[in-house]
């Protein structure tokens, strides 16, 4: 495990390091909003999910929904945080037209979780850990709706209220592809949990990315000293809403900052906008124009108070994560690798490990499913729960193979057939006879054919023992692709008297 | 009796059951009464239909025994309530044509109790004043005139209107709302009594907020029985309210005539003010004696962050203040200025032509003690003594076990007398606003009257949910002080 090895950037006058710090909005999975009772489904007709709490309407008060409570209690165990026992919802003021209240409730000073940390696995087999600031609640707006009417805007409650999570990190990413393995880790972290739906798509999940750029050693001597006088000045690229875009966004983003400092400019603290389409960050509002957000306790709420009891309750009920899974899995025998493909969605592992409890061995599924079966869910853009192959038939699968009753190639054949027919793997090899030749009678009889009919070739594989294969090729032809290759290859080495190795 | 109107609440309670009177001859009374009091302006929207239907049905569950505490009485209802289906206008334009889909908790409690709603009363803009002259509806008058003069008295404020009502005798009693006195101040320059109870004892639901932490609504009676009475059915722990505190609602009738005999009551030196009106010490000295005649045990006290108090609660209630009403932006309920051009021209416009002078001073200065740079040197210095003064209570009690304080600095004064002049007016509340920011329970009961024949309020402050001691206290000093004069109705001849 590393501190995180810098990606030197090129500039015309020398190298820079990235620093990368994120602030996650995380939907907290819950029925009900975070101080009203109306529903938090998505897609629902504007407006329709709206309680008088939630419009702000006069003489309304909050009040806290416990399963919000736990839900961000049991995500800041996920984060191996501190839960902080005693917190305080503060008001968070701006005029916004899909911001009711004139304010958002929010937790500045004292968060529900303190510190953590998350352990991102990246592309090279390296983990890096990235620190935790803090997780608070926080009421999320309503929606602004411009393009409904040539001179008036529309505005969707719908949102108005639902809790979130804002997840905070430390600025310990160091390159876009950091920045974008945390955000995946932190969403199967919150998927495993429960806790958030993940969904960027329907906007569950969105992260604000704070970018900077220092000369090689300013981060280091930051670690060292805290001190953010080591770092460059930086940017909030906000709402980003997928991790494609968050490396792109921090990948445009370094580069701007880079070419505006070598062109001896100085970086403006602002708030930019990442678009898309474009490519690009864009300024929104500079540091000068920001808010003043007046924050202070709100007088509605009481501090909140948990007990210990409740939280090791909560712990005591949480889930298998992904790097305990993983670990468990490298122990299995698996790659570090292949056991990170398989944990970084809850629902693979789940299969992975169905697959197991039919009987599979666990490096043989884990081959099967990461060589074979993945690559066909891709290439029929269909996700794992699509699939039509059952965990159950891809064991029966991966258990042939091992007890050599189908060859591989025959497994591929097989495996076809069960994704286009449906099926028990076992009757089809059954009632089709795909059965794998290991009778070595029947063997030894097809090698002596092919033998016998290509004297020639006979001769020539003598004198080149590689082109062994070629007979290999025959004999299988002769058994309908049903011997077992070892076998094969064994007795053509006697018959042919080829040495061991060739 | 020579009216319906003269009974007292607990009277009209005993003589409905007793079958004296029904709730619709009682209520056709306060009818007219409520109609013969128009020109003191003390309600905002009359409902005498709604009166009618409510002591109809009140009738017949009398009829058929099963009458509830309040069955059949007619109330009057501080328009910072909201009453579904019924205009809540918190006395501000901005809420002129606002008419709330939801039912605050306490008049609904009113209301499952049995009680009549006469209508809304008027007050102080978003309950922000001492004289009921911020009010969007033009000011209330006082049912009092000095012997001297026909000037027109304001009745206090914020509850002005809940006040002139009771005065009046226009409703039995009143729901009344107390931020910094609003419901004692008022009380005390009407000649009512005025409770305001323990913070949280009260659910905060459905009423418009002004400052959240100190708010809290209580009984505007006749006498303190009636208060004891409508307190009871007042408060409720309340879900729908997390800071509403789940401590048992005791009989607090069943106490009250049990005297202070033993009773240790403090008397605080630092309530004794420069330039205020030898009346009110002489008042204050009269009320220690009456204790002291009836064997209460006379203890002197000190709450020495007491001088702090006023400016302490005009940074606290500003700061919630700027921040609760930042809701009336226009958007989705109350006034929307016609003819902006944008949305911060919306909120500027809306806001400037919904909100009164008083109501944009305290949103100003609530903005500016909370904005970055000011909230360490105002908000957090103003809860720190906002701690030591509840602490002064803490420590006072451990030698007595209520206090004893004037009501007010004065009595009633005339209308347009202080609105130049907003310190002036503020000072109105200087005995009652440590209370509320030390979230204990108050009463103000009149206790005697100026040369010129204006009520004058004595106040007695207990501990946290010991409003039952209070209420006995303050029985105490009614019985000795034995208040009995009445406004001459004036403006039934007007």
């Amino acid at each position: 495990m590393s501190a995180g090895a810098p990606k030197l950037l090129k500039g015309d006058t020398g190298e820079w390091e990235i620093v990368i710090g994120m602030e996650v909005h995380a939907q907290v999975l819950s029925n009900a909003k975070l101080f009203s009772g109306a529903s938090t489904a998505f897609g629902a007709e504007p407006n329709s999910q709206v309680s008088f709490v939630d419009a702000a309407m006069p003489g309304m008060l909050p009040v806290i929904n416990r399963k919000c409570v736990e839900q961000a209690v049991r995500t800041g165990l996920g984060l191996k945080a501190k839960i902080n026992l005693t917190s305080i919802f503060d008001r968070k003021n701006y005029f916004y037209p899909d911001l009711p209240a004139g304010y958002q409730i929010s937790q500045y000073k004292n968060p529900i979780v303190g510190e953590g940390e998350v352990t991102i696995d990246l592309a090279d087999g390296e983990s890096v850990r990235v620190g935790i600031e803090r997780l608070h609640l926080e009421q999320d707006a309503g929606k602004s709706l411009h393009d409904q009417h040539p001179d008036h805007s529309y505005v969707d409650l719908n949102r108005a209220g639902v809790a979130l999570m804002e997840i905070v990190t430390k600025p310990h990413m160091r390159s876009s592809e950091e920045a974008a393995a945390f955000l995946k880790k932190l969403r199967a972290i919150v998927r495993y949990l429960g806790t958030c739906d993940g969904n960027m798509d329907e906007g569950s999940m969105r992260a604000d990315v704070n970018v900077s750029v220092c000369r090689p050693g300013g981060y280091q001597r930051f670690r060292e000293s805290g001190d953010f006088k080591h770092l460059g000045t930086r940017c909030e690229i906000k709402n980003v809403n997928s991790v494609r875009f968050i490396a792109q966004a921090v990948e445009y983003e370094a580069r701007r900052q880079i070419e505006i400092v070598e062109a001896g400019g100085t970086i403006r603290q602002e708030t930019r906008l990442f678009d898309a389409r474009a490519g690009e960050t864009r300024s929104m509002r500079s540091k000068e124009e920001a808010h003043d957000y007046r924050y202070f306790p709100d007088p509605d709420l009481l501090p909140l108070v948990l007990e210990r009891a409740w939280v090791d309750e909560i712990a005591a009920t949480l889930p298998e994560l992904p790097d305990e899974k993983k670990a468990r899995f490298m122990a299995l025998g698996l790659s570090a690798y292949d056991a990170a493909v398989l944990v970084a969605e809850r629902e693979t592992a789940d299969y992975f490990e169905e697959m197991l409890k039919d009987g599979a061995e666990a490096k043989a599924a884990a081959n099967w499913l990461n060589n074979e079966y993945f690559g066909r869910l891709n290439k029929a853009g269909l996700s794992l729960a699509e699939g039509p192959i059952s965990p159950k038939a891809n064991s029966a699968i991966v258990q042939m193979i091992a007890a050599d009753v189908i060859s591989g190639k025959i497994a591929k054949d097989l495996c076809d057939i069960v994704w286009n027919e449906g099926g028990d793997p076992r009757a089809i090899v059954e009632s089709r006879g795909l059965k794998q030749v290991t009778d070595t009678s029947a063997i030894e009889k097809a090698v002596d054919a092919v033998i016998a009919a290509h004297p020639e070739k006979v001769e020539e594989v003598k004198a080149k023992p590689k082109l062994a294969g070629w007979f290999v090729g025959q004999v299988m032809k002769q058994t309908g692709g049903k011997a077992n290759p070892q076998a094969v290859n064994a007795i053509l080495k006697t018959r042919l008297g080829l040495p061991d190795e060739g | 009796m020579s009216s319906p109107t003269d009974f007292t609440l607990a009277g009209a309670r005993d003589a409905l059951r007793a079958k004296e009177v029904s709730a619709v001859e009682l209520t056709e009374a306060f009818i007219g009464a409520v109609e013969a009091a128009r020109p003191l302006n003390a309600f905002v929207t009359e409902t005498p239909d709604r009166a009618r239907a409510m002591a109809k049905e009140s009738d017949a569950r009398i009829a058929k025994g099963e009458a509830r505490p309040l069955e059949g009485l007619p109330l009057a209802i501080k328009d910072l309530f909201c009453t579904k289906g019924v205009r809540t206008t918190a006395g501000s334009n901005i809420l002129s044509n606002f008419v709330p889909p939801y039912e605050s908790t306490v008049s609904q409690n009113l209301w499952d109790a049995g009680a009549v709603m006469l209508g809304k009363t008027n007050m102080d803009e978003f309950a922000m004043g001492s004289s009921n002259e911020t009010s969007a509806f033009g000011p209330v008058f006082n049912p009092w005139r000095s012997r001297t003069s026909n000037a027109k008295l304001v009745p206090g404020g914020s509850s002005g209107g809940s006040a002139a009502a009771v005065a009046a005798q226009a409703c039995l009693a009143a729901t009344g709302t107390d931020t910094g006195g609003s419901i004692r101040q008022p009380a005390a320059v009407a000649g009512i009594v005025g409770l305001k109870p323990t913070y949280g004892r009260c659910s905060r639901y459905g009423i418009v907020a002004f400052a959240s932490s100190l708010d809290q609504a209580g009984p505007m009676t006749r006498n303190v029985r009636d208060a004891a009475l409508l307190l009871r059915a007042m408060a409720s722990v309340d879900p729908k309210d997390s800071t509403s505190v789940d401590v048992p609602v005791p009989d607090y009738e069943a106490d009250l005539e049990r005297g202070v005999k033993g009773l240790r009551i403090g008397i605080p030196k630092e309530y004794r003010i420069d330039g205020a009106p030898p009346e009110i010490d002489a008042l204050w000295a009269e009320g220690v004696a009456w204790m002291k005649a009836q064997g209460a045990e006379i203890i002197d006290v000190s709450l020495p962050h007491t001088k702090y108090a006023l400016p302490t609660y005009y940074i606290v209630a500003p700061a919630e203040a700027s921040s609760n009403l930042a809701r009336y932006d226009g958007v989705r309920f109350g006034h929307r200025a016609k003819g902006a051009h944008d949305i911060a021209d919306l909120y500027e416009k809306s806001r400037a032509e919904g909100f009164g002078r008083e109501v944009q001073r305290r949103i100003l200065i609530g903005t500016y003690v909370l904005s970055s740079g000011y909230y360490d040197a105002y908000y957090i210095r103003a809860q720190k003594l906002r701690s030591l003064i509840a602490d002064d209570f803490t420590q006072a009690y451990k030698k007595c076990d209520v206090l004893l304080t004037p009501a007010t600095p004065g009595p009633a004064f005339a209308v347009g007398a202080k609105t130049a002049d907003p310190v002036s007016m503020y000072l109105n509340d200087v005995f009652t606003v440590t209370v509320n920011l030390a979230g204990l329970p108050a009463i103000s009961v009149p206790a005697g009257a100026t040369a010129d024949g204006l009520p004058l309020g004595l106040q007695v402050i207990g501990k946290a949910f010991d409003e039952a001691t209070v209420l006995r206290a303050a029985r105490a000093i009614e019985v000795a002080a034995n208040f009995t004069a009445r406004p001459q109705p004036w403006w039934r001849a007007a």
